[in-house]
């Protein structure tokens, strides 16, 4: 709204590194509080998750098939091992694959981005009909051949997932640099005679970063279900236990052991809606002016 | 007729798309360690040398790499998409086989996605921050949040396992010689949990990015103008802000339809759907990287094929897009 | 007259963390039939709010109209219910804006829109709607109706939007037309034929107006009463003559004593010798393209443009939007690369430097911004900002900072603002930054490109001779872009009148003024707001 907008100016117009307003918008967010918390715990869980359940993940316990609220708190699988150890190990590969997959979509994204915002004309238009390029194309089917073709492992899957998820990152970096070099404080830095890397660096980047580290805080969560997916299909890495592959082992007794296939799932679902509640939540605190709520 | 040019214009633009698909794939195969030809035939172990011997001289695999890539495009331009020795049949043959079921999921899953996800948000947004809007937004994140191959598998424990509602697996009763629309609702039964499974995912999208328009058009200078002439809330709501909203959904449809027939991948293996996600699972299990490609090029097709049925529909609804 | 809206005592109550508990407190106006009322103000006065209150089209429940009566006849708008209030709306009481282009709904044609209000409110046929539409839209003086009727808002240019709108808002011959700012987003010749089309529409039909706005040049020429509003409070109203030439309050006498003067600088003599020139541009041409793969349009920004900047001088750049004016100004500072010509500096052709090449140059050019509130980088401090340049030039570090402190008492900053960041500052005291920013690096040349537009006229006028000021201090030669003729002839020694991107005239501002030539730079000074009011006060000082 136009009308009142000078009224608020002086509160929210710039994004500038306030602290307590950010705290305090961020705690204000009860769903975004929420998030976080259950991202300490699966955070918690990673660090001590070798403490909870020494040794092996692929540690046989005890009889197979047991069903949950025995000896074992989430049961045991087809071999006899124990679910609830199976989920702590699995909560690490996520974690890893999820963080690193998205730092190398955010390195592939804002280089791309940068340079077509940056640079504009032909390298732009190049530079983003790749972009398009990629973000048309099926990315899960690729991500699918990517690996295959690699053989699965841990390294092929966040090789996979980066090279599918960077085009967001590319579009957000390209349209940020884009805006903020029509913006007059950039147009004066290069009239003061300074050179790319310092106008790139020193103020574009600096100004785009809140939104980068928001989109990419939502990216782990994708990356995570991208993997679970992955994992499904038979493409995760055989020797190093992930939640998607232990509800791809458990799929085929699902009939007489459904608590196999449903824990690892919930683990997912709620490590994925606590990423995107804490997301949503730094979005609306590092960009005040896109609130739409 | 400046629309059908237009259109041609776009089907032009499209083509580097497809030969980008062709390039991707010739990386792909010379990507993997090793002799291509022992990628293309698959780590099974069946192939005999006489077929790896073909598939060498198919696709050139002696020859220098610019001759190769030639040729690979020569091949694919033809639509020749090679042989699935597993099969025992042409990959384009075994592709046009399964379209049709996975054409059938896709486009009710993605029709049911759409009305009912800008109908959610529609609802969200106008009654915003209400008990309504606070439910839908709840559900959203959730369904947002599900991995969709454990949604489908906690389905088929639920309706089919324990209520013995629904099929568990597969297009059709097996054996049974109903015909008509006994037929018909007989597929439809089994259609259901993978339509409802695969739309989930995509209802959560589009009815946050929904609510989000509609919320960001009631903010703009048209809508009061709407108000200062004595439009009812009703009237601004569907006369103006709804069609002006359900761009930006309809864009996003667009950006979304390569990942819907990912996600179709992991439904149809998960309910024994007999498409091409059934299809691409079984090459996977037998590492038969050559039907896996022509999968690849395929559904990369399609996706191009929709992207352009939905530019077409917003050159209708936006006049702005210069024809 | 007969009263038609009777506002009393009005307060509108703004939410909490706002700058003021109300935006307008205790706001009484009377709105009479046949007479425009301006209501006039600063930026954040609650002027727009005041206006849309009245149709209750404030945004509830944050901003709401909290005390006070507003009688549309005997109806008190505040407390009219809903469907009342709909009843009126686009019938009785109608309303235009400040940007057509976003109040118009984009996807509809016009003829549907303004169909949209005869559909409302009157059971005329389908065809009787469309005739009447024709009729409306012919009454605006808008060109071939009948195909305008199929027109879509972005197929139209700002003023023919504005006309159209007027059209719709008129097409019920409402008792009371509401125009809040109608025609700050168009240009100076636009403006003065929307006011004129406005007057006369309303003198015709007998309709009350009320006209928000921030000119003094635009009350002069339409008004019949004026209300000046200060920060929510109407500190003094009257008939259009005795608040313009026997203002009382304080504030209004600052108002008006701050609107830029139609009256050229004092005749200077030309100088015996010929002054060098400092930097020209000779044959300078620049097109936009559209990046389409298939028969992109382009647009000509220059069109092989020659001026010269004498030393010490200050040149002006008029025109209005697309005049090519700003695009100029980027040009001869390197800031936007050019297709073809010369740009040369104290004889040195610019054009064809590289990036290195033209670093030695840019200490010597420097720019100032129009937008205060984008030219400074949010994550700098002030100190930052100003010592940026010298730093990149090699200056050590607190040497930059400690010149940069005494640069903010040059531009009238305190010294301790340096280490604040730009948000904490206003308009004006930013743009008094920007110009520290240009000043440290001792340039010959400021290019200054419209540094005074986003203000409000009393910061306008004290920026206005801080330039003056730093010029005569520091002996520095200057283009000035404006859109603003009264702002050029203050400030100018010449004036360049664009158009199209191309100078139509180039002459000193006391000929531009006084003996204008190119049929375009009469037709700018002819529609400069309130220019009658600027003549004839002249004349009364002159007598």
């Amino acid at each position: 709204m136009k009308v009142f907008a000078s009224f608020f100016k002086k509160k929210f117009f710039f994004k500038k590194k306030n602290q307590k307003t950010f705290i305090r918008c961020f705690a204000r967010n009860r769903a975004a509080v929420l998030g976080a918390s259950i991202l300490a715990v699966v955070l918690l869980t990673v660090i001590l998750g070798p403490l909870l359940y020494p040794g092996s993940a692929f540690k046989l316990v005890g009889k197979p098939l047991l069903p949950p609220g025995g000896a074992f708190l989430l049961g045991t699988d087809t071999l006899g091992r124990d679910v609830a150890a199976e989920i702590v190990h699995g909560t690490r590969t996520s974690m890893l694959i999820g963080v690193s997959a998205t730092a190398l979509a955010v390195l592939i994204g804002a280089l791309v981005g940068g340079f077509a915002g940056y640079y504009r004309g032909w390298t732009e238009l190049v530079l983003m009909r790749i972009t398009e390029f990629f973000q048309t194309i099926p990315a899960f089917v690729l991500a699918i051949l990517v690996v295959a073709i690699l053989q699965p492992s841990v390294g092929s899957e966040i090789l996979a997932i980066g090279l599918v998820s960077w085009p967001g990152i590319a579009r957000l970096v390209r349209s940020e640099f884009v805006s903020l070099g029509g913006r007059e404080f950039v147009l004066a830095c290069t009239g003061l005679g300074a050179s790319d890397t310092r106008v790139i660096f020193r103020h574009l980047l600096p100004n785009c970063a809140s939104s980068i580290i928001a989109v990419g805080s939502l990216l782990v969560a994708s990356s995570i279900l991208i993997e679970s997916g992955l994992a499904f299909l038979g493409l995760g890495d055989p020797n190093v236990m992930s939640w998607g592959l232990l509800i791809s082992a458990g799929r085929a007794v699902l009939r007489s052991a459904w608590w196999i296939c449903t824990f690892p799932g919930i683990a997912i679902l709620l490590t994925v809606l606590a990423i995107n509640l804490a997301g949503d939540g730094l979005n609306e605190a590092l960009n005040p002016r896109l609130r739409t709520a | 007729m400046r629309r059908l040019r237009y259109f041609g214009a776009r089907v032009l633009l499209a083509l580097p798309v497809v030969f980008g698909i062709i390039v991707l794939n010739f990386l792909l195969i010379h990507l993997a360690p090793g002799d291509a030809a022992s990628v293309l035939a698959g780590e099974s172990g069946a192939a005999t040398p006489e077929y790896m011997e073909s598939l060498r001289s198919k696709f050139g695999l002696d020859q220098p790499f610019s001759t190769q890539f030639t040729h690979y495009v020569e091949q694919i331009g033809s639509f020749n998409l090679g042989y699935s020795f597993r099969n025992d049949a042409p990959v384009s043959e075994l592709i046009i086989e399964r379209l049709v079921p996975t054409a059938l999921l896709m486009l009710s899953s993605f029709s049911t996605a759409l009305v009912i996800g800008t109908l959610l948000g529609l609802i969200a947004a106008t009654g915003r921050n209400t008990w309504r809007d606070a439910v839908i937004s709840i559900m959203t994140l959730i369904a947002y949040a599900t991995p969709v191959f454990w949604l489908g598998l906690m389905m088929v424990v639920v309706f089919a396992i324990r209520l013995e509602w629904l099929p568990t697996s597969g297009f059709e009763t097996v054996g049974s010689d109903d015909e008509g629309w006994a037929h018909m609702l007989d597929i439809a039964r089994h259609l259901v949990m993978p339509a409802v499974t695969l739309a989930l995912f995509y209802l959560a999208l589009y009815a946050r990015v929904m609510r989000a328009s509609v919320l960001d058009q009631t903010g703009l200078d048209y809508v009061t103008t709407a108000r200062a002439k004595g439009q009812t809330e009703r009237g601004i709501m569907f006369g103006h802000v709804l069609r002006n909203a359900l761009l930006p959904v309809l864009t996003m449809a667009g950006v979304q339809a390569g990942n819907l027939i990912g996600g179709s991948v992991v439904v149809e293996t998960v309910f024994g759907w007999p498409g091409i996600g059934t299809l691409a699972f079984n090459a996977l299990q037998s590492r038969d990287l050559n039907l896996l490609l022509g999968i690849f090029f395929i559904s990369a097709c399609l996706v191009v094929v929709i992207n352009l049925i939905v530019e077409l529909i917003s050159v209708f609804l936006d006049p702005r897009i210069e024809v | 007259m007969s009263v038609v809206l009777d506002i009393q005592n009005l307060q509108i109550a703004l939410p909490k963390g706002a700058d003021r508990p109300y935006a307008v407190d205790n706001l009484s106006l009377q709105l009479r039939a046949g007479e425009v009322t301006c209501l006039i103000g600063e930026s954040g006065s609650g002027k727009s709010l005041a206006a849309r209150a009245i149709l209750g089209l404030l945004p509830a429940p944050r901003v709401r109209a909290s005390g006070g009566r507003m009688l549309f006849g005997d109806i008190d708008l505040r407390a009219a219910s809903p469907e009342t209030m709909r009843a009126i709306r686009g019938a009785g009481i109608a309303m235009i804006f400040q940007e057509p282009m976003t109040a118009l709904n984009p996807l509809h044609t016009i003829g549907r829109q303004i169909d949209e209000v005869l559909r409302l409110h009157t059971r005329l046929s389908r065809a009787e709607r469309r005739t009447r539409i024709i009729e409306l839209l012919a009454d605006v003086h808008l060109p071939d109706p009948a195909r305008l009727l199929h027109a879509y808002p972005h197929q139209m240019s700002g003023g023919q939007r504005q006309r159209a709108m007027i059209a719709m808002a008129l097409a019920l011959s409402p008792k009371l037309l509401i125009a809040d700012e109608p025609t700050t987003a168009l240009d100076v010749t636009t403006q003065a034929q929307i006011i004129h089309l406005i007057r006369t529409l309303q003198r015709e039909r007998g309709t009350a107006v009320l006209f928000i706005t921030h000119d003094f040049g635009v009350v002069a020429d339409i008004a019949d009463t004026v209300a000046v509003l200060q920060r929510g409070t109407l500190v003094e109203s009257g008939p259009r003559d005795a608040v313009l030439n026997h203002p009382q309050h304080p504030y209004t006498k600052a108002l008006i004593a701050a609107v830029p003067r139609l009256i050229p600088p004092a005749a200077r003599p030309e100088p015996a010798t010929r002054v060098p020139t400092i930097l020209e541009s000779r044959k300078l041409r620049k097109t936009y393209g559209a990046r389409a793969l298939f028969g992109g349009r382009t647009t000509t920004a220059l069109d092989g443009v020659d001026i010269a900047l004498r030393t010490g001088e200050t040149l002006g750049l008029v025109g209005e939007s697309g005049s090519g004016k700003s695009t100029l100004a980027r040009a001869v500072t390197r800031l936007l690369a050019t297709d073809s010509g010369e740009i040369l500096f104290n004889g040195h052709d610019l054009a064809p430097l590289t990036r290195r090449q033209l670093r030695p140059y840019r200490k010597r050019i420097q720019m100032v911004f129009q937008d205060p509130f984008a030219s400074l980088d949010p994550r700098q401090t002030v100190l930052e900002v100003i010592a940026e340049g010298p730093i990149i030039h090699g200056t050590p570090r607190a040497q930059a900072h400690a010149e940069a402190r005494t640069l903010l008492g040059l531009v009238g900053l305190d010294a301790s603002a340096g280490d604040r960041y730009p948000h904490e500052f206003s308009g004006g005291q930013r743009q008094r930054i920007g110009i520290a920013r240009a000043l440290a690096m001792q340039p010959e040349v400021i290019v200054a490109d419209e540094p005074v537009s986003a203000l409000d006229v009393s910061v306008q006028a004290q920026v206005l001779a801080l330039f003056a000021d730093i010029k005569a201090r520091l002996q520095l030669s200057m283009i000035f872009v404006t859109h603003d003729l009264r702002v050029a002839l203050q400030v100018c020694d010449r004036i360049a009148v664009m158009r199209a991107g191309r100078v139509v005239e180039l002459a000193t501002a006391q000929q531009v003024f006084a003996a204008p030539q190119h049929p375009y730079t009469k037709d700018l000074l002819a529609a400069v707001p309130g220019a009658a009011w600027q003549q004839a006060m002249l004349e009364r000082t002159d007598a």
